[in-house]
């Protein structure tokens, strides 16, 4: 490719051996990884601090052990570190535009590692609109960041192992867990409790997850209804497909699970599968050179994301043999990985939980009833502006994707809004999408 | 560890730990609502994680800032569209 960057006023820094995008433990360990064998590494991050959302920063409590040891191992490796910095946009494979505190940056590297993580998958439901319904990880990560939960009423639904570590967190900062309600029904959860035995130390994770809960009712095979209040969360009414009930509460934790944050991925041009980035054995994705490391790859979490990342980021620094050591590991969380996408497994009622004037898009406050009679998501916003607002579907394209089984296929640069001032300091040939400033 | 700092939500001073986002000043500061959407529906924050864009305010001034994915700083002035 023919190299027409350079002539934007962004601020330049000589080319990086490696950058990584996204600063939790897959990026994390893929910076180390590349670093600790004198690599020129950045690791970039739109976040207040590294860490990802599982170990967000938290004003008055110290990580856990693993954060502390990955965290000084970070420092240690000589990796440069951007917080606040949101990669926006590629020129090519090796060139990403990101928008920081200091204004727009031009990064490049002979390699990049993307480690974006992922996001809760929210579905639309009567009420879930209402100030005070949020998603289960989305309360956990702000109670972390000193959002005031003590003595609250807090109803967690959805589906996901998340929602017990969401409890479990929010618990600790003092939350009343009023009840925990997963829509997968006991006997998948039982086999899945099964099946962790090559992996004790998530059984005893979730044993001491569980205890702390006691005294907070799990109803299994059960999914919220609705949400009701006047302007704020007042109360949730659940069902288990026989019988409803309702629960009142000041906040609803509500998730579904994760999907993964493939935006720059897809801009690149990396080939997906099931909406998941395909690698090959050393982490690279279709596109050479590009590596992708943890929940870009599938839903494992952090023990699954720390060796991916370790592989990664070996890979990307030219230790591939180093790198093989990390197989057996790495394949056996990812069977891990399996068995909670099968315990997990949404259930079709689901689908039908928004009513036809439930809002769908919640930028553009577009209802079920508008998007009803389109086949695809392009159709739906063209017609509706459905997933055309400042979160650029990030939202209702995942919920549709379920929903309708809708792909998100036009992923277009800036991937996340930036300031007019950052874009402006680029040609429009700088945000041409990789694929199209080919020829 | 236990720093305070000021910050100032629709013009009511809130003391609040360094460390803390300002979505958290603005539930401490007894707010209930962020924003309203374009059809004037009241909201809060709901992903926590800057991906939504539910959680926006005007920070000194400046409109459509994330609260959750920033933090607060001393002397810091935030409107919700209350």
């Amino acid at each position: 490719m023919t190299d027409r960057t350079g002539e934007g006023a962004a601020d330049h820094h000589p080319p990086y051996d490696v950058v990584v995008v996204g600063a939790g433990p897959a990026g994390i360990a893929a910076a180390c990884a590349a670093g600790e064998r004198g690599k020129r590494v950045v690791l970039l991050d739109a976040n207040p601090w590294p860490g990802g959302q599982i170990w967000r920063c938290e004003p008055r409590k110290e990580a856990s052990s693993t954060a502390r040891f990955m965290r000084q191992r970070l420092k240690a490796s000589g990796a440069e570190v951007m917080i606040g910095t949101t990669a926006y946009a590629a020129t090519c494979s090796k060139r990403l535009l990101a928008d920081s505190p200091g204004g727009t940056l031009e990064v490049s590297g002979n390699a990049l590692i993307l480690a974006a993580g992922a996001r809760e998958l929210l579905l639309p439901f009567p009420g879930w609109t209402l100030p005070g319904v949020f998603g289960s990880g989305g309360l956990e990560t702000l109670a972390k960041s000193g959002w005031p939960v003590a003595g609250k009423r807090v109803v967690i639904a959805g589906s996901s192992p998340l929602l017990w570590a969401a409890a479990g967190g929010l618990k600790q900062h003092g939350a009343r867990i009023v009840s925990m309600v997963e829509q997968a029904p006991w006997s998948r959860l039982l086999q899945f409790a099964l099946a962790l035995a090559p992996h004790p130390g998530k059984i005893l994770e979730g044993f001491s997850i569980k205890l702390r809960l006691l005294d907070a009712p799990l109803h299994c095979g059960s999914w919220p209804l609705r949400a009701d209040g006047d302007r704020l969360v007042e109360t949730v009414t659940l069902t288990n497909g026989q019988r409803e009930w309702t629960e009142r509460c000041d906040y609803l934790a509500c998730g579904f699970g994760l999907v993964p944050n493939v935006e720059l991925a897809q801009l690149l041009g990396c080939r997906l599968q099931n909406s998941f980035v395909v690698v090959d054995s050393q982490q690279q994705t279709s596109i050479p050179d590009v590596f992708c490391a943890g929940e870009l790859t599938g839903i494992g979490g952090m023990d699954c994301a720390l060796v991916e990342g370790e592989i990664a980021g070996l890979c990307a620094a030219g230790f591939p043999e180093e790198a093989q050591t990390l197989y057996r590991r790495r394949d056996s969380w990812r069977r891990f990985q399996d068995k909670i996408a099968e315990a997990f497994a949404l259930r079709s009622e689901l689908k039908n939980l928004a009513a036809p004037d439930t809002i769908v898009c919640r930028c553009e406050d577009v209802r079920r009833r508008q998007i009803d009679p389109y086949q695809n998501s392009r159709e739906a916003k063209l017609q509706t502006r459905c997933g055309m607002g400042p979160c650029q579907g990030r939202i209702c394209g995942a919920a549709n994707a379920f929903l309708r089984g809708w792909d998100n296929d036009s992923v277009r640069p800036p991937v996340l809004p930036v300031p007019l001032a950052a874009l402006a300091s680029h040609t429009p040939m700088h945000l041409a999408s990789p694929t199209e400033a080919k020829d | 560890m236990d720093e305070k700092l000021t910050i100032f939500v629709n013009g009511k001073p809130i003391s609040v730990a360094r460390g803390t986002v300002i979505a958290a000043a603005v539930a401490q500061s007894g707010a209930t609502f962020f924003r309203r959407s374009v059809t004037g529906e009241v909201r809060g924050p709901l992903c926590g994680m800057g991906i939504c864009f539910e959680c926006r305010v005007t920070v000194n001034g400046a409109a459509h800032n994330r609260s959750c994915q920033a933090l607060c700083e001393d002397g810091m002035r935030i409107r919700t569209d209350d």
